[in-house]
């Protein structure tokens, strides 16, 4: 599994890019889509929406699930990949390049502080799938 | 005692679609032309119907006949979908439903020229309500999660009338996926109870989110593992002293007719699936009905229209100004509840009792079987079905859904698979009562088999089906591309696509 | 009767493998209180000759057409069936078959659905059709919803007064449970189409959506392209309801008008009168709402080796997915009609169909012609009709009260939902009305039959 030096990492498995001074560019990791699956469609705000920190800014769908993308910072949407609605499947195959969701004029950059490093993501994903097979362990005791 | 199983469907062939078939003028219907066709202005009249097909009688015939070999079904394939209640469709209920008298009727006749279908739905509502226990039924619904929608309403038009509709909803996380649907569509927000480590929901998690603003708590009993929910009548408790009620989904019906009935659990409304416990045909997806029973203290709010019998002749009665009103067209689907009502005479008492007992032999008999080779996650009784995992074979990188796929080779309809959403993997096995043990036994051999498979031949389970018409077919790419009509593609996916 | 077929030795059998001795075991766990009150109090079972007997008794209590004239439609009609749709409908692998959540062994289901939703296209003229719906009245409540989703901050819903009675009261319903949403009634001229000057004052960026029957409930075909601009100045969805589909067969179709949700009954195609049900409900927009969509959708795709086969698809909008956030709670709707409607159209195609519509056409408008020579039957509207019509029956309670002996129902009497239509009389002549029938239906009218 890859952790991008260069980017930053949020706990719902959102990754964020610093691209210029104030201004993010946001995906998902590789962790959540291989999670997901095949990913057949993504929801996103339209250019000009505010997202908060911590809400739902739209959601990614595969065939047998939908999943809400939650903001790792606030600010104002600047632009959209528009890609995505034709090829979805830029989120599997390139994660952090093509597959890129959003960019975002920051209205805060202390949140940045929030997110994690690329260790620190790493170590959260192996905690993660660890608490899973334990969750898989108990099923039926 | 196995035996061969029947009717394992070969290697065919789909026939192309009805637009790529026929030629022009060709029509498998003979009606005279009208000499005068100029009677509505023509600014309102359209062109032909561009791409409607043209075939003669014989190429409709073998176009759906060479579409039906393609398809599994209860009377070619065991067919054991947890929660589905898979059983024999009779024969009779066909030959009865189609009786002119019984199919040409038209909603809006006189009352009079429809006294003998009045009297069959009357009867019937009163024969639902003895088997349920409950005190009133009506007949609307088209489905169970139509179903469900009415009985939420009809609690909801409760509650408002007592001076609160109130805010939440209390609904398991083993409940069929219709449960919080129902419940968003009639503006109530869905608070999830998690089941315990026996797979049922105790009473005591109940009392920790039960408060006054809680409309009713969704039960389905015996659950969606086939777990009787021991608690139910202390849980109902819980609920009443609030002032909420309970709503039960009664799809699992089956597994207890004779041995408890919901009335009497404290369930003040449940909808029941005529198309599940009462033998009418699935069609593929319908149609259904989903009556829904209730306590006297919901009656003024049943839907309208209201079946009454008069001294001398039944009525249709809308005068009811509680009425939660209309929740359909006309009075229900009448051609599915005659089939119903044909299977309750056929049963009788004691036909229905046998049922619900053998539908319990027949799962915990696959059950006891099976339990060496596949992962049990819990160890309460079941009653009609069971639900395993892949726990076991997952460790092999055999999955549920391989195990499935690959019991279509075996010429079985998989189980029901990942529902419920509480354990990973679900396997949820629901064989009815109308199987012999020669073809539970079949179906064993079958799973045993496989679970050898994923030991020895794991590739061979991974890339199952191998014998069904098509195999495994890209369902993220029909998301993706979304081609959901004809609009000129070759058959053969040879991936020239016209533009829709 | 029954249908397990368990002998004496089987269960024992079954007993033995699981380790218990007597069935009874089985249920232990169950509260001993609950099982002392379960005994069902019904007769006994019977066999299938005293099934036939006793269901023939009910059966020959009812009036069909068979033996009464009908002259009845307010939603449902009856047409002629071709023997093909039994033939097909009755094929156990279509009727025994479940949901088809396995594809590999359900092409036979998935393609007939989506052989289905293409004729629904084009018999509507829209891009994209689901796989159908209960009915046409909760068909067009799910309509209404919808709207109301994409249209998220208006709240009012305008809706015909000459749409179909039921299915106005099955939309109300519907709305009453969700956060207020005003549902605004929009009357209809003496032409007996929608009043497009009443809507067009009321209407303003709160409107949700315009509701119109295309025919509505008095047969008359509305006029969609003055609906149609003024839903178009403030942003409204407009959604048409044709309760009569064969209707679409000579109609231009609502796609042709711009119509963003076209919905409707399918009962006429195909599927006996059956007291109402079951029918289907169709449904069917433009290519874009297509993820706000209920029900159930069937996607083109292919399989490992390349060939075509088809899907459920989209189900992430569905209720075993989403669950509370699904786009409606529906799981089982109605798939043996729709294919009894696929089987119908393929047979009759396109000629059949335009020949069965024309029939209907010349028969409705020829008795109207006759009727109304008696000056005591006036057309109640002017508007352009399809199938059915209205005419106002001077003293109708008396002259109705002539036609029970000679074994005809003329009619429906409007004045139950339009008291403002006192003497009204909704006529509906198909096809499947005879000459000799409709001679006599003209007799009796006059009073001398």
């Amino acid at each position: 599994m890859n952790f991008p030096d260069n980017l930053k990492y949020s706990k719902e498995h959102e990754w964020v890019m610093m691209v210029e001074d104030a201004v993010a560019l946001i995906g998902i990791t590789e962790f959540a889509q291989s999670e997901l699956g095949d990913v057949v469609y993504v929801e996103l705000p339209e250019v000009g929406e505010k997202i908060t920190k911590d809400d739902p800014f739209g959601s990614v769908e595969s065939v047998k699930a939908v999943s809400d993308l939650f903001a790792p910072v606030s600010g104002t949407v600047i632009e959209v990949n528009d890609s995505l609605p034709d090829s979805p499947e830029l989120v599997n195959e390139d994660s952090y390049g093509d597959g890129w969701m959003i960019k975002v004029q920051m209205s805060d950059k202390e949140e940045l502080k929030d997110l994690l490093t690329p260790d620190e993501y790493a170590e959260y994903v192996e905690r993660q799938q660890e608490e899973d097979d334990e969750e898989d362990e108990k099923d039926g005791e | 005692m196995s035996k061969h199983s029947l009717g394992t469907v070969n290697r065919l062939r789909a026939p192309p679609l009805i637009f790529e078939s026929g030629s022009p003028e060709r029509s498998g219907f003979f009606w005279p032309e009208e000499k005068k066709t100029d009677w509505i202005p023509s600014q309102f009249v359209r062109d032909e119907i561009a791409g409607f097909p043209e075939l003669g009688e014989l190429e409709v015939l073998r176009h759906f006949t060479c579409l039906s070999h393609l398809n599994y079904s209860i009377e070619g394939q065991f067919y054991p979908l947890g929660s589905c209640t898979m059983k024999y469709n009779p024969k009779i209920n066909e030959v009865v439903a189609r009786l002119p008298g019984l199919s040409l009727l038209h909603p809006l006749a006189p009352t009079v020229l429809i006294q003998g279908a009045l009297e069959l739905l009357y009867d019937l509502e009163r024969m639902l309500v003895e088997i349920s226990g409950m005190d009133h039924v009506t007949l609307q619904p088209a489905a169970g999660a139509q179903g469900e929608l009415t009985g939420l309403m009809m609690i909801r038009a409760y509650l408002t009338a007592q001076g609160n509709p109130r805010k939440k909803i209390l609904v398991p996380d083993t409940a069929h996926g219709t449960n919080p649907a129902s419940c968003s569509l009639c503006g109530y927000d869905v608070v999830q109870i998690p089941s315990n480590e026996r797979g049922i929901i105790d009473v005591a998690k109940v009392r920790t989110v039960m408060d006054e603003e809680v409309a009713a708590l969704m039960i389905t009993n015996p659950n969606t593992f086939g777990i009787f929910e021991q608690d139910i009548q202390a849980i109902a408790e819980v609920v009443h002293h609030k002032g909420g009620l309970i709503y039960m989904d009664g799809a699992n019906l089956n597994a207890i007719m004779g041995i408890a009935k919901p009335g009497h659990m404290g369930v003040d409304a449940l909808h029941m699936n005529l198309h599940k416990t009462f033998s009418t045909p699935h069609g593929g997806g319908g149609p259904g009905a989903g009556p829904v029973g209730v306590k006297d203290i919901l009656r003024d709010f049943l839907p309208i229209p209201r079946i009454s019998k008069g001294s001398k002749r039944y009525e249709l009665r809308e005068d009811f100004p509680l009425s939660i009103g209309r929740v359909r067209s006309f009075l229900g689907n009448f051609g599915v509840l005659v089939r119903a009502y044909t299977y309750i005479i056929s049963l009788g008492a004691d036909g229905l009792e046998e049922t619900s007992r053998m539908a319990v032999l027949n799962a915990n008999y696959l059950r006891k079987r099976l339990e060496e080779y596949y992962h049990l996650p819990y160890s309460e009784p079941c009653m009609h079905e069971c639900v395993f995992t892949d726990r076991v074979q997952q460790k092999l990188g055999v999955h549920t859904i391989d195990i499935a796929k690959r019991l279509l080779d075996y010429g079985f309809h998989p189980p029901t698979i990942y529902f419920p959403l509480v354990v990973s993997g679900a396997i949820m096995i629901e064989p009815t009562e109308t199987e012999d043990p020669e073809t539970l036994d079949s179906f064993i051999d079958a799973m045993i088999s496989i679970a050898r498979e994923a030991k020895e031949n794991a590739t061979l389970v991974n890339t199952a089906p191998h014998s069904t018409p098509v195999q495994r077919l890209d369902e993220a790419g029909a998301a993706r591309r979304l081609v959901l009509r004809w609009g000129g593609s070759k058959p053969e996916g040879s991936g020239q696509k016209a533009e829709r | 009767m029954r249908y397990t077929p368990h002998t004496a030795s089987d269960k024992e059998y079954l007993l033995k493998a699981i380790g218990l001795n007597r069935i009874e075991e089985l249920f232990s766990h169950i509260p001993q209180t609950l099982k002392d009150q379960a005994s069902i109090s019904l007769p006994p079972g019977l066999t299938e000759v005293e099934v036939r007997k006793k269901m023939a008794a009910l059966a020959v209590r009812n009036g069909t057409p068979e033996d009464w004239s009908l002259f009845l439609g307010g939603g449902i009609y009856h047409h002629a069936i071709p023997s093909t749709v039994d033939a097909v409908i009755s094929r156990a692998e279509f009727a025994t078959a479940y949901t088809p959540y396995q594809p590999e062994v359900s092409q036979g289901t998935l393609q007939a659905a989506y052989e289905y939703q293409t004729l629904i296209c084009q018999l509507t003229g829209m891009e994209v059709s689901n796989a159908g719906l209960y009915d046409g009245a909760s068909g067009t409540a799910e309509a209404v919803l919808m709207a109301r989703r994409i249209q998220k901050r208006r709240n009012r819903v305008f809706v015909s007064r000459a749409l179909h009675p039921q299915y106005r009261l099955v939309i109300a319903t519907h709305l009453k449970n969700l956060e207020k949403t005003e549902i605004v009634e929009i009357p209809f001229t003496d032409a007996g189409q929608m009043d497009i000057e009443f809507l067009s004052k009321e209407m303003d960026e709160r409107a949700i959506c315009v509701v119109v029957g295309y025919p509505n409930f008095f047969g008359a075909i509305e006029d969609l392209a003055p609906l149609r601009e003024a839903c178009a100045r403030h942003g409204v969805l407009l959604i048409s309801v044709t309760t009569e589909a064969l209707s679409l067969a000579l109609l231009k179709p609502p796609g042709f008008w711009g119509v963003d949700i076209a919905v409707g009954e399918g009962q006429s195609l195909g599927l006996p009168m059956s007291l109402g049900g079951p029918g289907y409900g169709f449904f069917a927009c433009q290519k874009k709402l297509v993820r706000t969509m209920p029900g159930r959708l069937v996607g083109e795709t292919e399989d490992t080796e390349g060939r075509r086969g088809f899907v459920l698809t989209l189900a992430t909008r569905e209720q075993h997915i989403r669950r509370e956030k699904a786009t409606s709670n529906i799981c089982t709707t109605q798939t043996l009609c729709t294919l009894a409607s696929t089987v119908f159209m393929a047979t009759l195609g396109k000629g059949g169909m335009r020949r069965l519509a024309e029939a209907n056409v010349a028969r409705a408008h020829e008795t109207r012609g006759r009727l109304v020579k008696d000056a005591r039957l006036v057309p109640t509207f002017g508007a352009p009709f399809f199938n059915e019509f209205v005419l106002n029956v001077k003293g109708l309670t008396k002259v109705l009260s002539r036609f029970e002996s000679k074994r005809i129902v003329p009619g429906i009497p409007l004045k139950p939902w339009y008291p403002e239509l006192g003497e009204g009389l909704l006529i509906c002549v198909t096809e499947m009305n005879e000459r000799e029938e409709i001679d006599r239906l003209v007799e009796t009218f006059s009073g001398n039959g």
